[in-house]
């Protein structure tokens, strides 16, 4: 039973695994951000109301800045870095999210945006994609984060868009 | 805005987490959805936590439909996110699904546990609420072995409870909802998400006529501590369809004594009370006729 | 032919980089290095006492403490006053690490350099500032009280007196048929970019040179604010803008203490410093806007067109007046609005409290200006009995008054005299976007649903683009790229796509060869800054003429090499051409490599270029009198004075008379900025400002107790809108092209934000028949005001009638 104050922790970043060592105090954002120099994660509040953070941790969408990078050892965390496939001819495919994104104009400055991209790739991934996705949906995956650019609609068309594209895919 | 340094553990066992926590300054880390920030604010520096998410055995929801002990247990490890979507949990005890829809947004959802909002005791939280309304208790380990303890004695003022040292809350138990009884959950926040303004949570109970013989209320940010009222008296023997539900809400905020802050005055508290209380009752009493 | 770029919605070519997580942001360059962290004031006024960093000085970790005594030359005086004003007669600005006295909470006293940002916050921890309390000042009616001064020595807390009047208003007013008097007032709230502030300092020690990365408004202004503050020579400073997670003006304040403290322990240390604000110090040490008290008398005839409009103020600036008086004579010049005001007057006091300093936030002042314009049409047609739409179009300036000079005098010192416009047409969109005609029969739908139905409108008129410059500089590469760079910079208004349009256009080159970067000082040394909605109108207007001089450049060098008229070329897809003569061309590339006399064949392009040198003119130097090597060019834009950018919006609320809830329903938009450069990247800056116009009515206010403790510094009780809370946006355009400018542009970044609190406060007032005369305003105080017996109750006037 030990207590420490630092850990190494093993993590899968991106399909990648990775080794480090942090404080027990480091929080998610700050190990990825920091000590794996993946600064696609942005942080703009730390107290979990913004979700810029916003990463997936086993497929499922958090706030990094409300997990401590020690709770990840072991897991599988994905970040906006990793939302595109690599083509296999040293490029990449962009997921659904992010095309929708550049063609709607969702993002302006674009900071809050990785962590409305993780939050909706999730989101459009674990819904049945064989329908067309409903207002309330939308609503319900686009409204936990903030953003001062856009005034949201933009990302709301996107969403749409996204979950559009995705249903063609599926069909 | 970065934690100050603390130990940390991840026992695999409860008697482990149980030891640890015997040491000065050590707290159990749950969902970390209400630690992190305090810590990150340096509101909260405990010397070690005690994160209890690799312990096996607390993460699963035990519902009971009937008999004896009917109703829902939810282990510490369950999320809110899994309370959501628990079908047979939502039959058994319709109340919960619908307040956790209430609970932040998804991705707090995704890792806040219930039985951690319930420790946390903050009276703005929904499942605090929940929990009196039911009448449950939580289950309270402790070196010196498990106890159940009821609703009311277990939160004793804003974020506090009645238990102190070393211990962890294995679980929170919700009792069935009784034959004839209908529940509605509604809030008001000021965006949607954040915690509310002010909600309420109701069950009515009929007679095989369709006649009120029970209607209760609990609060969501409304006083220091969850409770429970009871506002049969102004309904009592009166038929769904022709309830006095504003009487009901006129007496509740009677009984209530909100206080202010930001974001609402305690008058504004007591008018959502009643309005609250009304809307609720109704929904509650219609669904009542029906189960 | 090229594809039409001017005017499309061409996709943004940020957005990869953004999208994909490649982003550079203050905060994700220079890893590893030493973080900074501040030991900010607890209390809204107090003195010093002492500092004891004993307990500090062996954390593990810790590199460097640093106190105001530890400031040398102009680091130890007082911060610049950037824009003096005669009428700032008592202006006040605080040292970079406070001195003796702190006035606001957060204000910094000591900055730590440690190995991480956890570990500079555990100094902080440890270091124990004393102080002795003294009186606190918030709000502007205690400052105008004055019964505690804020600066010992300026004992009216009044930090200046901005008076302007165009006529004798109170005979005006004497004369009028009708006047009417009413106070009202409006709240802070603040520009709250998602990514704070952030600066990033290397000093380089062998040629003495320091780069500071800063997530700012004005790269060029924060490296002479360096330079100067610590002495180094211009040329040894680079500054740079990385990409900017929103502005909306806080980061157009420079320097702030950080961009000097920060580059200071860089130099000191010798090792590179790092300090990213985090939220609650954005809060408590950033800047903040609009709270006013304002007193307004009018005067007007019985048809309800104004006769004479006097204006008494208070602007509460804070703690400091770094920026000078901008915030008020914004107000103070933009109130009339697209009225024709015969006669006016305003005076506005801008005074001093103990809170976090007041400067632009989009809008920048003109929210309340038009707050006040447009409650005041309100309340004419409230006392005529009039619909408020008939009684705006009553004061309209008429489409053949422009140029129409106001006789005021703008932030930019220079005439506020409209370019152009027209108002009419607008109120005429507006009136049918919202569907103005049939509000009462939505009331009444509303009502059926136990709903009040509320409808209400404002109007504005935008002074943007103000001088004095902004320039541009264009290059053809012999690959064929073009590079273009200006000193402004970006925080998301897709400068990058928006100038590449303009240069794609002016030089007929394909979009895709186009390189844009701003707010870079290595590579664009003269700028002003992005405010007040001017990057499209100053930079764009700066770029078209630099790369019509690259034309003019690559046309003369092609007509040589072509034997041809200048005249009779064009350049298409990059290739410029004989007119009608197909073959006879030369794409510009090669031009570009022509123009340089020296040619050294590194590649194929230098290669080929030689066979149309020709035979050189043995009579005249390679580079002639005059000219310059390469293809490039440099050139200024510098407007007389601004241009005025117009709109209408509409907002439909329903208040749920049991709750007070207030949901808006519809919000309708039609605006005019002139030519438009990217009408997608436009309608986005409209959506973004309606978002924060609405949160500045309804959700965000900055909640001081009586200490000066900000009780809401977190986006937890800091109501910033979510997606739920911002209703949809219906838009409608009009382009009346500025005539002041090349490109025929007016700017468009502020506009959304405007007319927010002005036409919600009047729908909600049309709903629930209560005066609503101080905003935000929140349900809970919607409740308080309904059931106030002695609240003001309005005459209702009829809406959608026709006059
Ligand atoms: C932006 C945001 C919005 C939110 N909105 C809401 C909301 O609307 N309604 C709401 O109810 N909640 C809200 N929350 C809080 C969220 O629901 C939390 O998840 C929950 O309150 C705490 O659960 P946790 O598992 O995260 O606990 P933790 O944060 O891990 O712990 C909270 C406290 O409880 C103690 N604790 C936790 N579990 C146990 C246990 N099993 N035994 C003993 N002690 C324990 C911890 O020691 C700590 O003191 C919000 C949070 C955020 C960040
Ligand atoms: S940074 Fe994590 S939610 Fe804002
Ligand atoms: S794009 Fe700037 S915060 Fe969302």
């Amino acid at each position: 039973m030990i207590v420490s104050t630092e850990r190494t922790i093993s993590v899968t970043v991106n399909g990648v695994p990775r080794e480090t060592t942090v404080p027990a105090r480091r929080l998610l954002s700050d190990a990825l951000r920091h000590d794996l120099q993946l600064t696609g994660t942005h942080v703009g509040c730390e107290h979990g109301v913004c979700g810029a953070c916003t990463v997936l941790v086993d497929g499922t969408p958090v706030r990094s800045c409300l997990v401590l990078a020690v709770q990840v050892d072991g897991k599988a965390v994905t970040t906006v870095e990793g939302l595109a496939r690599d083509d296999g001819r040293g490029g990449e495919i962009l997921h659904p999210v992010q095309e929708a994104f550049r063609e709607c104009h969702a993002l302006q400055c674009g900071f809050c945006t990785p962590g409305f991209l993780m939050t909706m790739a999730a989101g459009l991934e674990a819904r049945d994609r064989s329908t067309d996705i409903t207002e309330d949906e939308v609503d319900e995956i686009v409204g936990g984060n903030l953003c001062r650019c856009t005034g949201y609609a933009n990302i709301k068309k996107a969403c749409r868009h996204a979950a559009g594209l995705m249903k063609e895919a599926a069909e | 805005m970065k934690p100050a340094p603390f130990g940390y553990a991840d026992p695999t066992s409860l008697d482990e987490a149980l030891t640890l926590l015997t040491e000065d300054g050590a707290k159990v880390l749950a969902g970390g959805q209400s630690l992190l920030p305090l810590l990150s604010m340096r509101l909260a520096s405990p010397a070690t936590l005690v994160d209890i998410n690799r312990i096996p055995g607390l993460d699963s929801v035990v519902v009971t439909p009937s008999g004896d002990g009917a109703g829902v247990r939810v282990g510490a490890l369950v999320r809110h996110v899994e309370l959501l979507h628990h079908a047979e949990a939502a039959q058994v005890q319709p109340l919960l699904a619908r307040a956790t829809s209430n609970v932040a947004h998804p991705a707090i959802r995704n890792r806040g546990t219930t039985v951690g909002s319930i420790a946390h005791a903050d009276p703005s939280g929904e499942m605090t609420s929940v929990l009196a309304l039911t009448g449950g208790s939580v289950t309270v380990a402790t070196p010196a072995g498990s106890s159940a303890v009821g609703w009311a004695d277990f939160f004793v003022g804003p974020l506090e409870t009645s238990v102190h040292g070393p211990a962890v809350v294995t679980e929170a138990f919700f009792p069935a909802l009784p034959p004839r009884t209908g529940t509605a959950f509604e809030e008001v926040s000021r965006r949607k998400g954040d915690y509310a303004v002010c909600g309420a949570g109701v069950t009515v109970t009929l007679d095989e006529d369709s006649r009120v013989t029970s209607a209760r209320a609990s609060y969501i940010s409304v006083g220091l501590v969850p409770e429970v009222h009871d506002l049969t008296d102004a309904v009592v023997g009166q038929s769904v369809d022709s309830a006095d539900w504003t009487a009901a809400g006129a007496l509740a905020r009677t009984l209530v004594d909100p206080d202010g802050d930001l974001h609402a005055s305690a008058d504004y508290r007591r008018l959502l009370v009643g309005v609250l209380t009304e809307r609720t009752l109704a929904r509650a009493a219609q669904e009542a006729q029906n189960r | 032919m090229t594809t039409k770029l001017m005017g499309e919605p061409v996709r943004r070519r940020e957005d990869l980089r953004l999208i994909t997580g490649r982003g550079r942001y203050t905060d994700d360059i220079g890893h590893g290095a030493a973080a900074a962290a501040f030991v900010r004031s607890p209390y809204a006024h107090a003195r010093i006492l002492g500092i004891d960093v004993d307990a500090a000085l062996d954390v593990e970790g810790v590199i460097a403490i640093y106190t105001y005594e530890d400031l040398v030359g102009p680091m130890a005086e007082p911060l610049p006053v950037l824009i003096p004003h005669p009428q700032l007669t008592a202006p006040r600005t605080g040292f970079p690490l406070a001195r003796d006295v702190v006035q606001h909470v957060g204000e910094a006293v000591v900055m730590v350099v440690a190995t991480d940002r956890y570990v500079a916050e555990d100094v902080c921890d440890r270091i124990t500032v004393s102080y002795e309390e003294l009186p606190v000042v918030v709000g502007v009616d205690a400052a105008r009280a004055a019964a505690h001064a804020v600066h010992e020595d300026v004992p009216d807390n009044v930090a200046a007196r901005h008076h302007q009047e165009t006529g004798d208003v109170e005979a005006a007013l004497a004369a009028s048929a009708r006047t009417l008097s009413f106070t009202q007032y409006i709240e802070r709230s603040a520009c709250m970019p998602m990514e704070g502030k952030g600066v990033h300092a290397v000093w380089n020690h062998d040629d003495s040179s320091l780069r500071v990365h800063t997530s700012t408004q004005a790269s060029t202004s924060v490296r002479a604010a360096i330079a100067a503050k610590l002495q180094l020579s211009l040329e040894k400073v680079e500054v740079i803008a990385p990409d900017v997670g929103g502005g909306f003006g806080v980061k157009i304040v420079h320097p702030w203490p950080e961009e000097l403290l920060v580059p200071m322990a860089a130099i000191a240390l010798g090792q590179p410093v790092h300090w990213a604000e985090d939220r609650r110090e954005h809060f408590i040490s950033s800047a903040h806007e609009r709270e006013q008290r304002q007193e307004i008398t009018v005067g007007y005839d019985d048809e309800g067109r104004v006769t004479a409009l006097d204006v008494r103020a208070w602007h509460d600036n804070g703690a400091y007046t770094p920026y000078g008086i901008i915030v008020p004579i914004v107000t103070a010049t933009q109130l009339v609005g697209p009225y024709a005001v015969p006669v006016y007057r305003v005076r506005i006091d801008s005074v001093y409290t103990n809170t976090v300093i007041v400067t632009p936030y989009r809008g920048a002042g003109r929210p309340q200006g038009c707050y006040a314009m447009e409650r005041t049409m309100d309340r004419i047609a409230q006392d005529l009995g009039l619909d408020r739409a008939e009684v705006r179009r009553r004061n309209l300036i008429q489409p053949d008054q422009f140029p129409y000079d106001h006789h005021l005098t703008f932030q930019d010192g220079r005439p506020v005299i409209y370019d152009s416009g027209n108002y009419e047409g607008l109120l005429d969109k507006l009136v049918a976007l919202v569907g103005w005609d049939r509000a009462e029969e939505r009331r009444a739908e509303a009502a059926s649903r136990g709903k009040q139905l509320g409808i209400g409108m404002a109007m504005y008129v935008e002074g943007t683009g103000p001088g004095p410059y902004e320039g541009g500089h264009v290059q053809v590469l012999g690959s064929g790229k073009v590079l273009v760079s200006t000193g402004l910079t970006s925080q998301g208004q897709g400068h990058e796509t928006a100038f590449a349009q303009i240069v794609a256009h002016e030089l007929g080159v394909p979009i895709e060869d186009v390189e844009v970067t701003t707010g870079d000082t290595r590579r664009f040394g003269y700028a002003v800054g992005t405010f007040a909605s001017r990057a499209a109108v100053m930079s764009g207007n700066a770029i078209a003429l630099a790369a019509r001089g690259v034309r003019a450049k690559a046309l003369r060098i092609a007509a040589d090499v072509l034997e041809a008229d200048v005249d009779d070329l064009e350049i298409d897809e990059g290739l410029v051409q004989v007119k009608g003569t197909p073959g006879a061309s030369i794409p510009l590339r090669t031009v570009a490599v022509l123009s340089n006399p020296l040619r050294y064949a590194f590649d194929e392009a230098a290669r080929q270029a030689t066979q149309f040198a020709g035979p050189g003119d043995d009579s005249k130097p390679p580079v002639a009198v005059g000219d310059a090597p390469g293809l490039e060019h440099v050139d200024y834009y510098s407007p007389i004075r601004s241009t005025f950018a117009s709109g209408a919006h509409a907002a439909v609320v329903e208040i749920d008379p049991t709750t007070w809830e207030i949901d808006v329903v519809d919000y309708a938009v039609v605006h005019d900025c002139g030519n438009i450069i990217n009408p997608m990247i436009v309608e986005g800056q409209v959506h973004g400002g309606v978002a924060q116009g609405v949160g500045g009515a309804l959700y965000e206010r900055m909640a001081y107790d009586g200490d000066g403790q900000l009780q809401n510094a977190s986006f937890m009780d800091f109501l910033m809108p979510y997606a739920s809370e911002v209703p949809d946006v219906v838009i409608d355009h009009q382009e009346t092209p500025s005539p002041l400018n090349p490109l025929g542009l007016k700017g468009a970044g502020e506009a959304g934000v405007i007319p927010g609190t002005a036409c919600i406060a009047s729908a909600i007032e049309d709903a629930v028949g209560r005066r609503i005369a101080a905003m935000p305003i929140s349900p809970t105080e919607l409740y308080d005001l309904v059931r106030n017996p002695d609240a003001e109750r309005v005459p209702a006037a009829p809406t959608g009638v026709p006059a």
